[in-house]
C-alpha cells in the first residue's frame, strides 16, 4: 500500500520551537523522507519532460537551424508542463490521511508549511527538471555558451511555477479531478515567466547580455517567494474550513 | 443610404462587431432575467413543498 | 458609522436597494447605447486613415475597458469579502465574473473584427492588448471552474477570493510582460493612439463608455438579487416574498 510508508513517518508538530523557521526545516526534512520512498512519482515528471521533446522535432523538422530556433521555448514549455504534474499530489496525500488537518489544528504556522512544502516541491520536482533540461538542450544543439543561463533562469521559473502551483493545489485541496483545475490555473500565471525565461536563453544563445530579462524573471521569483506562501496558507485554511 | 450600411467596403467588419456587441449585451440580459425567474420559482417550490426537500438540499440555480 | 454599515450590508436592505436602481441603470443605459450608438455610426465624421472601420472603436474600446472594469470590482469585492467577512461582498464578486468574461470575449470579438481589415489577419500574436484579453479571459474561466469545481458555497467564495486576488496581480505583470515582449517583436502600431480625437468622434465613444458601465451595474444588480435570494433562501423575508409572488402577480415580489 503506497499510503503506508507516507503516514507512518511524522513530525512532533507540539515540539517547543528552539530555532526561527526550525518547524519549515522539520517539515521539509519529513518531505524529502517521503520523497526518497516514493522515488517512481518523482521520476515520471522526468520521463514525460524527454518525452515531449522528443516529439517536437518529429512533428516540426530535424534540421538543426529549426531546433536551435525552437529549442529554448520546447525546453520551457514542456518543463512546465511537466512540473504540473506532481501539484496534484502536493496536499492531497496529506488531507487523504489527515495528517494536513491535524497540522491546522496544532496551531503552527502554516505559512512555515507552505515554505516546506513549496521548496521541498521544488527539489523534488524542479530541480531535477532543470538538470535534465541540460541535457535536452544538447540535442536541440543549443550552444554552449547558453547553457548556464539556461540553468539559472529555469531554476527561477521552475521555483516560481512551484509557488504557484502550491497556491493552486491549495485551493482545490480535495476537489475531485483536480490536476485540470490546477493546470488551467497555473498555466495563465506563467505568462511573464515563459517570456522572461526564453527570452534570456535566446540571448545567451546569440552571445548578448542577458542580465535585463534575468533580472525580471529574478523579480517575479522574489515576489512570488513572498507572497505565494501568504496565499497559500490562507487558501489551505479555507479549503480544510 | 445605401452608402451607410456599405460603410465603404468595411460592412461586414463594422456591422458584424456592432451586431455581435448587441447580441451579447441583449443574451446577458436575458440570462440575468431568466436566472431570477428560475431562482424565484425554485424557491417557491421548496416553500410550498417543504417535506420533499429540506431548504439546505435545493442546490444553486445556475445561470 | 457602523451601524449604518451594517444596515447597508444587510441582505434584505441590498436586495431592495437593487432592485430600485437596476431599472433606472438599465433605462439610461439602453437610452445611452441608442444614443452613444447612433453619434459613432452616423454623426462622426469618416478617418480618413481607416475609413468606415474605424467606427468598431465605438463597441471595441467600452467592452475593453469593461472587461478590466468587472475583474477590478470582482478583486476589490473578494478582499472586502475575506477580511471583513461579508458575504455580500462574496455574492457581488460571483456575479460580476460570468458578465466580466462576456464582455472579455467581446473586446477580442470586435478586435479581431477590426483586425481583419486593417492589419490583414485575425489574430495578431504580437499585439499585447489582444494577448491581454485573452489570458484575462482564460483567468475569468479559471475563476468560474474553480468555483463550480466546490460544492460548499462558502468554501467556493473564499477560494475563488484568494484565486482573484492573486489573480489581478497577475494580471498587471502579464500585461507589462507581454507588452515588454511585444517590443521585441516590433508590434504592430496601426492603432496610432496618439493621434487627437475631434469631438465629434470623441463623444460618442465616451457616451458608450458610460453606457456600458452603466448596463454593467444593472446586469450586476440583477444578478447579485438572485445571489442573494439563493444565499438567505431560508430567512423569513425571502420566505415571505417568494410566497407573495406565488400568490399574486409578479408586483407583489417590490413589497420586499
Amino acid at each position: 500500500m503506497p499510503g503506508n510508508a507516507h503516514t507512518r513517518e511524522t513530525i512532533d508538530i507540539h515540539a517547543p520551537q528552539l530555532r526561527p523557521f526550525g518547524s519549515t526545516v522539520a517539515m521539509l526534512r519529513r518531505e524529502m523522507k517521503i520523497a526518497l520512498r516514493r522515488l517512481a512519482d518523482a521520476i515520471n515528471p522526468l520521463f514525460f519532460f524527454a518525452v515531449v521533446a522528443t516529439l517536437f522535432p518529429l512533428a516540426i523538422s530535424p534540421d538543426k537551424a529549426v531546433l536551435q530556433l525552437i529549442g529554448p521555448g520546447v525546453i520551457w514549455v514542456a518543463a512546465l508542463l511537466a512540473a504540473l504534474l506532481p501539484l496534484n499530489a502536493l496536499f492531497g496525500q496529506d488531507y487523504e490521511d489527515g495528517t494536513l488537518e491535524h497540522y491546522v489544528l496544532s496551531g503552527q504556522s502554516l505559512v512555515a508549511l507552505c515554505i516546506a512544502k513549496t521548496v521541498g516541491l521544488w527539489l523534488v520536482a524542479g530541480l531535477p527538471l532543470v538538470l535534465v533540461s541540460a541535457a535536452i538542450s544538447q540535442t536541440y544543439a543549443l550552444p554552449a555558451q547558453a547553457l548556464p543561463a539556461l540553468l539559472l533562469a529555469l531554476s527561477l521559473g521552475s521555483y516560481t511555477l512551484c509557488a504557484l502551483g502550491s497556491v493552486a493545489a491549495a485551493l482545490t485541496v480535495g476537489v475531485q479531478r483536480a490536476s485540470a483545475l490546477i493546470a488551467l490555473l497555473v498555466l495563465p500565471m506563467m505568462v511573464p515567466v515563459i517570456i522572461f525565461g526564453t527570452r534570456a536563453v535566446l540571448l545567451a544563445a546569440r552571445s548578448e547580455p542577458v542580465a535585463g530579462p534575468l533580472y525580471l524573471l529574478s523579480a517575479t521569483a522574489v515576489l512570488a517567494v513572498i507572497l505565494t506562501p501568504l496565499a497559500t496558507a490562507m487558501a489551505l485554511r479555507i479549503s480544510l474550513e | 443610404m445605401h452608402e451607410f450600411f456599405a460603410m465603404s467596403g468595411y460592412a461586414t467588419y463594422v456591422w458584424g462587431s456592432f451586431g455581435l456587441t448587441f447580441a451579447v449585451l441583449i443574451a446577458n440580459w436575458w440570462f440575468a432575467v431568466r436566472k431570477h425567474q428560475a431562482t424565484l420559482q425554485r424557491l417557491r417550490r421548496q416553500n410550498t413543498a417543504p417535506d420533499a426537500a429540506p431548504a439546505s438540499v435545493v442546490r444553486e440555480v445556475v445561470t | 458609522m457602523w451601524k449604518w454599515f451594517h444596515q447597508f450590508a444587510s441582505p434584505q436592505h441590498v436586495y431592495r436597494l437593487a432592485g430600485q436602481w437596476m431599472p433606472w441603470l438599465f433605462g439610461l443605459a439602453v437610452v445611452g447605447l441608442v444614443v452613444g450608438t447612433y453619434g459613432g455610426l452616423v454623426r462622426a465624421p469618416v478617418d480618413y486613415q481607416q475609413k468606415d472601420a474605424f467606427r468598431i472603436i465605438y463597441v471595441h474600446v467600452p467592452s475593453a475597458y469593461l472587461s478590466m472594469l468587472a475583474y477590478v470590482v470582482m478583486a476589490i469585492a473578494s478582499v472586502i469579502g475575506l477580511v471583513w467577512r461579508m458575504k455580500l461582498a462574496h455574492a457581488v464578486a460571483v456575479s460580476a465574473a460570468p458578465i466580466g468574461a462576456s464582455f472579455t470575449f467581446l473586446a477580442l470579438a470586435t478586435g479581431s473584427l477590426w483586425g481583419k481589415p486593417m492589419w490583414g489577419t485575425w489574430w495578431e500574436w504580437s499585439d499585447p492588448r489582444m494577448m491581454t484579453e485573452l489570458l484575462l479571459l482564460f483567468m475569468y474561466l479559471g475563476y468560474m471552474a474553480l468555483r463550480s469545481s466546490i460544492e460548499d458555497r462558502n468554501r467556493a467564495d473564499r477560494a475563488g477570493a484568494v484565486l482573484a486576488i492573486v489573480g489581478v496581480v497577475n494580471v498587471v505583470l502579464i500585461h507589462y510582460s507581454v507588452e515588454w515582449w511585444s517590443s521585441l517583436h516590433q508590434g504592430q502600431t496601426v492603432m496610432n493612439d496618439d493621434a487627437v480625437m475631434p469631438a465629434s468622434m470623441l463623444t460618442p465613444l465616451l457616451i458608450n463608455i458610460v453606457s456600458f458601465s452603466l448596463f454593467f451595474g444593472a446586469l450586476l444588480f440583477s444578478r447579485l438579487r438572485s445571489e442573494v435570494l439563493m444565499r438567505e433562501r431560508n430567512a423569513r423575508w425571502v420566505r415571505r416574498l417568494v410566497n407573495d409572488s406565488a400568490a399574486g402577480s409578479q408586483k407583489v415580489e417590490r413589497h420586499a
